[in-house]
C-alpha cells in the first residue's frame, strides 16, 4: 500500500486516505475537436512501463486534488505537485532524471 | 511411545496442571506446554489424516511450519477448524478434534485410497474426470466435493471481537529469536523508534534449546538481560503472540495478534491486527529445519530433529523410547545428544556423509552413541507409528543392510532460511552453493516509496546458521536499519560468542541417493497433500518444467503450510529431474500472509453495526417507531413506505400515493444532495456543469438541470436555486451528493483553476420535508409565519422565512405533480418541524409517504429517475429531455461527446411510456425481442422496460421504457416476455399519463 | 423556538477511554485566500484566536481556528454565535470572493479523553498518535474507520473529532468499541 505526501496539506499518508484519478496532464478537447482528437483525450492513455504522471485527490483528507510522479514498476514516488500546472515542474522532472538516467519529459509522450 | 519425563521443560510450569480433551478423550498437560507437546505428552501420535490418501499423520514439527498436525478447535461459536496444534498454547478445557476422516480418527474409510496409490497420480484429477463431459457435473463434482476441504466449516457467528491497530515506527524487527533482540538493541542504541514481533510466547527462539554461550552467560540468560534492557527503553516496543504476517509495498507491515487464544473469552479483542509502517524492516525470522525423503518419512513417528528436541528440552517430552536420528549436517548431533541426557534410547545415528560431522559428532560418540557414516534410511515401517527401520548405504539403490526395532526418526536435512517477508514484496534470493539454501539477496531488497530498499534480513534468516554470525549479522543489521531510517549508528562491541565448531552439511535430496521407484513412490515432500518424489518426478516427465507449473499439477506446497517444509526438497528434486541447476529452476512464488490468520482479524471492527455505516436523517428515530420498511439508498436508509396495522408494503405504498393524491403526504428528503455554489464565476461555471443554462436564473427562482459526463452521458439531475447573485444552491440526487461535490471541484481544481468559484457540500446541514398534495398549503398555513400563497410564493421560486417559529426555506418545486413545498430546515431542527408539521397536518388526513409512493408519484407524471432510467449509457436527449440541453451555450460537460456520431444516431433507443393491454405489472428490465439474431447469435432486442408500477391513481400498471424509434411508434404493440413464462403485451404511449397540462401542481 | 437536537444528544461512554459527543456546538466553513485580511479579522472576531499554520488547530476566548486546506478554515464558537459569524464573514468579505456557511448542523463534534485515548485513536485512525507525533494543536482530516473525520488534540490532551451528522451514529459505536474494557494496546 503507498504513501504519498499530499503537496496541498503536507501529510504524508496511506493509500486508503486517496483516490486515483488517472493520468495527468491531459489536455481537455471540447467541442471544434475532431472525433480523433476527442476521442485521444477522452480515452487514449499511457500505459508506461517506468516513469509515470498521476492524478490523485486527498479524499479524506484536504479534498484536494495533487499529481504525483511515480514508477509503475518499483512504485517509487519520486514526487509529489501541484494539479494547478500545464507540466512537472522543473524539481520534479530533475528528480526523476537523477533517478532514471537518461529520462527526459515528453520523451514517452 | 511418546510420554512425559520427570524433568526438564523449560516452558511448562508443573504446579499448574490443566486438564484438556482430544476427540472426546479427557487429557492432563501443564500450563505452558503447547497442544502439540500435551498430546505427545499424552502417548496422542497420531493426529490427522492426509489430504488425499487419508494417511495417518502424526506431528512433524514444533512450530509454525507444522503441516500434518491440524485440529478443530473449541466448540460453538469458538469452534475454529484448522488450527495447528504446535502454535496453539494449552488451556484448561481446550477442546480438541481431529480432522479429515470418517467416521474416526483410527479407523477411516477415505484410507483407501491410500491402497490405491498407484491410481492416483500427479494430475490424477485432470488426467481422469475430463471426460466424458457431462460426467462432471453429475457425477465427479458431487463426489469430489463431498471429499474436498479440510476440516469442518464453523456453524455460528463468531462469538469473539478484533480490532485492528494503526502502528507506526522508525525500525521494525520481524522474530524475537537472539538475531532479532540484537538487531533491535542496535537499532534502539541510535534512538530510532523500534518495534520488536514474536509470533510465540517466548523470547529467544531456539537459542535456548540449541545451546552455547553469549558473553560469558548461557543463551537463555543472555536472552533474559536483553529483553530485559529492551523493555526499559522508551524507544522499544516489544510484543510475543504478533506474527509477522506480510510485507507489502512503501514499508506497509501487517502483524497478527493473538490476545486470548490461550484464554479463550478473556476480557478484550481475540486478535489485533497491526497495521504498521515502517521506515525500515528487519526480517530476523530464523530458519526451519527441512525433511529427509527416503520411504515412509511420513509414518508418525517420524520427526524433524530439531521439533524432538524442542519436545525435550521444552516440555519434558520423549516423542519416542528408541529413536533412531538421519541426518546430514551436525545440527541433529544435538538432537541425540538431547535425547540420551533426557533417557531415551538412541539406537543410532545415521550420517548420510561419507565422513560424518565435527565435534559435536565427537561429543555424541563420547557419550556412547554409535554413529554410522555414509549410510541412510531405505525405509521406515509402520502403519500408525514407526515400528522399525531398514539402514541402507546413502550412495545406492536402497538395498537394506540392516533392519532395526524402533518407535520414532528424527531427521534432519538441513536448514532453510525463512525469507518468506523478505520475499513477499519483491526481495530477491540467492542459491547459497555451500550451505544448499536459497538466501536473501543484499543487492535486491524490497524497496520503497524513495526507491531505496527498505527491508534486511539477519541472522539464520539471512543464512548465517551459526550463533556467533548470526549474531554478527543481526547487529549489523539493526544498525543499518536505524541509518536507513535516518538515525545515527553508535559504535558497540559484538558478543563474545561460545559454540561448537560444525562440519558442513551435505545436500541429500534423495535417500537414498539412487533410490528404487518402489522407495520414492513412498518418500514423501509434501505431508498435507500427499505429494511424494515420485509425483514431482512423473510431472517433469510430463513436461511441466516451470516451478509454478509444476506446483499446481501436483499440489506439491499448496497446503496449508504453504510448502514451509517441502518447498526446497521438492524443487531440489525437480531440478534433478529436469538436469538444471536448483538456482535455474527457482522457487515459487512467497505471497503473504506467512501463516493463516483469521477472517476476523482482517475484518477489525467491521461487522454487525459495525459492518457499514449507515446514515440517518435528523427523523430517522420517528421513522423506526411509525412502522417503517427501510429502503437501503446508498449508505442512507430512507423509508420505503409506513406500514399500518395488518397492511403488506404494497397496500401502504397505494394507500400513500393515493393520499397523497387526493388530500397530503409528507416526505423526509434530507438525503436529498445541496452544494453551494459561490463566487463571481459561479453562474458560468454552473453553465458548464449543467447541460442547460444557469447563468440566467434570477435570484428567488428555481430551475430544473441535467448533469452529464464528459463522455456525454446522464449523471444526475435537481433543482438549482439562485439564492443571490453569485450564489446557487444545487440539489442532487439522494446518494449523490458526495460525487457530484467532487466532480464540481474536479474540475474547478484541475481544468478551471482561473474560475473564482467555491464549493461547499451543506448536505447535512438541512433537512428536507416535503408536504405535497392538494392540501399542502392548508397545512403550512395551519402552521404560520410565512405566505406561502401562490403570488408570494410561485411554482419554482423559494423564499425564506419562519414556520411554526424555526427559521426555513421552502422550494415551490414538485416531483409528483402535486402543489408541493420543500421545506429546507437545519438539522438539528429538523425533527422539531418534523413535528409540528406531523401535527399540524392531522386535520387534513396527512399521511407520511416513503420512496415507493416517490416513485409512483413521479412515473405517474413521466418524470425520470437516474438509476433507473439511466444506467451510464443514456443521454438527455435518449429521455426527451434536449429542452434541457442549451444549444446555445458554447460548451458544457458532455456536449462534445454528445456531437458524436453514435449519440446523435436517429436508430437510439428512446424514451416512452407503456401500457399493458390487461393493465397488468411489466416485470421490471424486461426486454422486448425483435427480428433476426445479433452477431453472437442472440435474439435481436428493440426496447427494454426502465420503471414499472401499479398506479393506485389510474388503476392499472404504468410503466417507463426505451424503445427503438419509440417516440415515432405511439400506439403500436410489443411483446415483453417475462421470465414467469407470460408475454406481456403493452402498447407505446406518451410516458406523462396523469395530469399532462400540469394543473394539479400549479394553485 | 426549541433548542437544537444534536445528532446524538450528548451520548457517552466510559471504557478505556471516555467518549462523549459534545452536544450542540457552532461550525462555520470559511473559505477564501488565507492571508487575505478579512479571513484574519473574521477568523479573529468569531474565536479570538489567530489564523493556525497548516495542520494545525489555534484556540482562542470565544472558540478555535482549524487548517482544513490552503483555501480553508473551520471556525468552530458556540452554536448560537454561528449565524452572526456568518453573516459578520459575509459583510467582511465584501466584495471579495470568499464563502462562509454555517454547517453547525451538519457535523456531530465528540471529545476523547483518557490515559488510553491516544490507543482509542490509533486503532481507527491511519495515523501516528505517539507523543511527540500528535500534540496539543494538531489538527487532521483522514479517515476514521470507513468514514471521514477530522480530529485534533486539545491543549489538555483530549482529543476532538468532528464528523458528518448523519454517521454520528457509527461514528459513536466505532469509538465505543475501540474503548471497550480490556482492549488497551499498551504501546503509548
Amino acid at each position: 500500500m503507498l504513501i504519498l505526501t499530499c503537496p496541498c496539506c503536507g501529510v504524508s499518508a496511506e493509500e486508503t486516505e486517496f483516490a486515483a484519478g488517472g493520468e495527468a496532464h491531459i489536455t481537455r478537447f471540447g467541442p471544434g475537436a475532431s472525433d480523433e482528437e476527442f476521442r485521444d483525450y477522452l480515452f487514449a492513455r499511457e500505459n508506461p512501463k517506468g516513469v509515470h504522471f498521476e492524478r490523485w485527490r486527498h479524499a479524506y483528507g484536504c479534498g484536494k486534488w495533487f499529481h504525483a510522479a511515480r514508477c509503475t514498476v518499483t512504485l517509487e514516488v519520486f514526487g509529489t505537485y501541484s494539479a494547478q500546472t500545464l507540466e512537472p515542474p522543473l524539481a520534479i522532472r530533475d528528480a526523476i532524471a537523477a533517478r532514471r538516467p537518461g529520462w527526459t519529459w515528453g520523451a514517452a509522450e | 511411545m511418546s510420554t512425559r519425563i520427570a524433568k526438564q521443560g523449560r516452558l511448562i510450569d508443573r504446579s499448574r496442571p490443566v486438564t484438556f480433551t482430544f476427540n472426546g478423550k479427557p487429557m492432563k498437560g501443564y500450563a505452558g506446554d503447547t497442544l502439540a507437546s500435551a498430546l505427545l505428552a499424552n502417548d496422542q501420535m497420531l493426529v490427522g489424516r492426509s489430504f488425499k490418501y487419508h494417511r495417518p499423520r502424526g506431528i512433524v514439527a514444533s512450530g509454525a511450519e507444522e503441516p500434518n498436525a491440524l485440529v478443530g478447535l473449541g466448540l460453538g461459536a469458538r469452534f475454529e477448524p484448522n488450527q495447528r496444534v504446535t502454535t496453539t498454547e494449552l488451556f484448561d478445557g481446550l477442546c480438541a478434534s481431529s480432522q479429515n476422516h470418517w467416521p474416526s480418527l483410527e479407523f477411516d474409510v477415505g484410507a483407501v485410497n491410500a491402497a490405491l496409490a498407484r491410481f492416483f497420480p500427479a494430475g490424477f484429477y485432470y488426467k481422469t474426470f475430463i471426460h466424458p463431459r457431462a460426467f462432471w457435473k453429475h457425477v465427479y463434482e458431487p463426489v469430489i466435493r463431498q471429499s474436498a476441504g479440510l476440516g469442518q466449516p464453523p456453524k455460528e457467528a463468531d462469538a469473539d471481537r478484533y480490532e485492528h491497530f494503526y502502528a507506526f515506527a522508525d525500525v521494525v524487527v520481524i522474530g524475537g529469536g537472539v538475531a532479532g533482540l540484537m538487531a533491535a538493541k542496535t537499532a534502539a542504541a541510535t534512538g530510532a523508534r523500534v518495534l520488536v514481533m514474536e509470533q510465540t510466547a517466548h523470547w529467544g527462539g531456539r537459542a535456548p534449546v540449541d545451546g552455547g554461550e553469549i558473553d560469558g552467560q548461557p543463551a537463555e540468560d543472555w536472552i533474559a538481560a536483553t529483553v530485559a534492557a529492551l523493555k526499559a527503553l522508551p524507544n522499544v516496543t516489544l510484543r510475543t503472540r504478533c506474527m509477522g504476517a506480510g510485507v507489502f509495498y512503501h514499508g506497509y507491515l501487517l502483524g497478527y495478534e493473538r490476545l486470548s487464544d490461550h484464554r479463550p473469552g478473556a476480557e478484550g479483542p481475540r486478535h489485533r491486527l497491526w497495521r504498521v509502517r515502517a521506515r525500515q524492516i528487519v526480517t530476523a525470522t530464523g530458519a526451519i529445519e527441512r525433511p529427509l525423503s527416503f520411504a515412509g518419512n511420513d509414518v508418525p513417528g517420524v520427526m524433524l530433529a530439531s521439533a524432538m528436541r524442542d519436545y525435550a528440552v521444552n516440555y519434558g517430552v520423549i516423542p519416542g523410547q528408541k529413536v533412531v536420528v538421519v541426518t546430514n549436517n551436525d545440527d541433529a548431533y544435538r538432537t541425540a545428544i538431547a535425547l540420551k541426557r533426557a533417557g531415551a534410547e538412541v539406537l543410532r545415528i545415521l550420517d548420510a556423509r561419507a565422513t560424518g560431522g565435527g565435534t559435536l559428532m565427537e561429543e555424541a560418540r563420547s557419550l556412547g552413541l554409535r554413529v554410522d557414516c555414509g549410510r541412510a534410511v531405505a525405509k521406515v515401517a509402520g502403519g500408525k507409528r514407526v515400528s522399525k527401520l531398514a539402514i541402507c548405504a546413502q550412495e545406492g539403490s536402497g538395498a537394506a543392510l540392516e533392519e532395526i526395532a524402533c518407535d520414532s526418526v528424527a531427521m534432519s536435512g538441513g536448514w532453510s532460511p525463512v525469507v518468506h517477508l523478505w520475499s513477499h514484496c519483491g526481495g530477491k534470493l540467492i542459491w547459497d552453493e555451500a550451505q544448499a539454501m536459497f538466501r536473501p539477496d543484499p543487492a535486491a531488497a524490497p524497496v520503497g516509496a524513495d526507491g531505496a530498499g527498505f527491508v534486511l534480513a539477519a541472522g539464520a534468516a539471512n543464512g548465517y546458521m551459526g550463533l556467533g554470525a548470526g549474531l554478527a549479522d543481526a547487529a549489523a543489521a539493526g544498525k543499518s536499519a536505524a541509518q536507513a531510517a535516518g538515525f545515527k549508528a553508535k559504535k558497540s562491541a559484538l558478543p563474545a560468542v561460545l559454540e561448537p565448531e560444525e562440519a558442513p552439511m551435505v545436500p541429500v535430496w534423495m535417500m537414498p541417493a539412487a533410490a528404487s521407484p518402489e522407495l520414492r513412490a513412498k518418500a514423501w515432500l509434501d505431508f498435507q497433500n500427499d505429494v511424494k518424489v515420485a509425483d514431482v518426478q512423473l510431472a517433469a516427465r510430463e513436461g511441466y518444467e516451470s516451478v509454478e507449473h509444476t506446483k499446481r499439477y501436483t499440489t506439491l506446497g499448496m497446503a496449508t503450510d504453504q510448502g514451509k517444509l517441502s518447498n526446497i526438497n521438492g524443487l531440489a528434486v525437480l531440478s534433478d529431474a529436469l538436469g538444471q541447476p536448483i538456482p535455474q529452476v527457482g522457487t515459487t512464488t512467497f505471497r503473504p500472509p506467512y501463516t493463516p490468520i483469521s477472517f476476523g482479524a482482517m475484518a477489525g471492527d467491521a461487522r454487525g453495526e459495525l459492518f457499514q455505516p449507515l446514515r440517518r436523517t435528523p427523523m430517522h428515530g420517528w421513522h423506526e417507531a411509525h412502522g417503517v420498511d427501510w429502503e437501503p439508498v446508498g449508505q442512507w436508509r430512507r423509508p420505503f413506505a409506513y406500514l399500518r396495522d395488518g397492511e403488506t408494503p404494497h397496500d401502504a405504498v397505494m394507500r400513500e400515493v393515493s393520499n397523497t393524491r387526493q388530500a397530503v403526504g409528507i416526505l423526509d428528503a434530507s438525503t436529498l444532495g445541496k452544494i453551494i455554489v459561490k463566487g463571481p464565476d459561479a453562474g458560468r461555471f454552473l453553465d458548464l456543469i449543467y447541460t442547460n443554462m444557469m447563468s440566467s436564473l434570477k435570484p428567488g427562482k428555481c430551475r430544473y438541470g441535467l448533469m452529464c459526463s464528459e463522455n456525454g452521458f446522464l449523471i444526475d439531475d435537481g433543482v438549482v436555486a439562485r439564492l443571490d447573485e453569485d450564489s446557487f444552491l444545487c440539489h442532487t440526487t439522494s446518494g449523490g451528493a458526495d460525487h457530484i461535490h467532487a466532480h464540481m471541484e474536479e474540475w474547478l481544481q484541475t481544468e478551471w483553476w482561473d474560475m473564482k468559484v467555491y464549493t461547499a457540500n451543506v448536505t447535512e446541514q438541512y433537512a428536507q420535508i416535503a408536504v405535497v398534495g392538494p392540501k399542502a398549503r392548508a397545512v403550512l398555513e395551519a402552521l404560520g409565519g410565512l405566505d406561502v400563497s401562490k403570488q408570494a410564493l410561485p411554482f419554482m421560486g423559494w423564499v425564506e422565512g419562519e414556520l411554526g417559529g424555526i427559521p426555513v426555506r421552502i422550494y415551490r418545486i414538485s416531483f409528483s405533480g402535486e402543489l408541493s413545498f420543500e421545506i429546507a430546515v437545519k438539522a438539528g431542527y429538523g425533527r422539531a418541524l418534523w413535528d409540528q408539521l406531523i401535527a399540524a397536518g392531522e386535520t387534513f388526513g396527512m399521511m407520511p409517504y416513503g420512496t415507493e409512493a416517490l416513485h409512483i408519484l413521479r412515473a405517474e407524471k413521466g418524470f425520470i429517475m437516474i438509476g433507473d432510467e439511466t444506467d451510464g449509457t443514456v443521454i438527455p436527449q435518449d429521455l426527451g429531455l434536449d429542452w434541457a440541453v442549451s444549444k446555445k451555450k458554447d460548451d458544457f460537460i458532455g456536449k462534445r461527446a454528445q456531437q458524436r456520431s453514435h449519440m446523435t444516431d436517429p436508430a437510439r433507443w428512446k424514451l416512452v411510456g407503456l401500457e399493458t393491454l390487461d393493465g397488468s405489472v411489466l416485470p421490471d428490465g424486461a426486454y422486448a425481442p425483435a427480428e433476426g439474431v445479433n452477431a453472437n447469435g442472440q435474439r435481436n432486442t428493440q426496447g427494454r422496460v426502465t420503471s414499472t408500477y401499479y398506479s393506485p391513481t389510474l388503476g392499472r400498471g404504468i410503466a417507463m421504457g426505451l424503445v427503438l424509434n419509440g417516440p415515432d411508434r405511439m400506439g403500436e404493440v410489443i411483446d415483453f416476455p417475462g421470465l414467469n413464462g407470460k408475454t406481456y403485451q403493452a402498447k407505446i404511449v406518451d410516458p406523462v399519463v396523469f395530469d399532462k397540462e400540469g394543473e394539479k401542481q400549479n394553485v | 423556538m426549541s433548542d437544537p437536537i444534536s445528532p446524538l444528544s450528548g451520548a457517552r461512554f466510559d471504557g478505556i477511554a471516555h467518549i462523549e459527543e459534545a452536544g450542540p456546538a457552532g461550525m462555520i466553513t470559511l473559505r477564501g485566500d488565507l492571508a487575505s485580511k478579512p479571513v484574519k479579522s473574521i477568523a479573529a472576531t468569531v474565536t479570538g484566536a489567530k489564523l493556525p499554520a497548516q495542520g494545525q488547530i489555534v484556540f482562542g476566548k470565544t472558540g478555535a481556528v482549524a487548517w482544513m486546506s490552503p483555501d480553508e478554515l473551520m471556525l468552530f464558537c458556540a452554536y448560537e454565535a454561528a449565524p452572526a459569524g456568518v453573516e459578520l464573514a459575509t459583510a467582511s468579505f465584501g466584495a471579495a470572493h470568499g464563502l462562509a456557511v454555517d454547517v453547525s448542523d451538519a457535523r456531530a463534534k465528540f471529545r476523547i479523553s483518557g490515559p488510553a485515548a491516544r490507543e482509542v485513536m490509533g486503532k481507527i485512525f491511519p495515523i501516528d498518535f505517539a507523543p511527540g507525533q500528535f500534540e496539543p494543536g494538531r489538527f487532521r482530516r483522514s479517515r476514521m474507520g470507513q468514514i471521514a473525520a477530522a480530529v485534533w488534540m486539545e491543549a489538555d490532551g483530549s482529543f476532538g473529532i468532528i464528523c458528518f451528522r448523519s454517521v454520528a451514529e457509527y461514528a459513536f459505536a466505532l469509538l465505543n468499541e475501540s474503548a471497550l474494557p480490556g482492549s488497551a494496546v499498551g504501546i503509548y
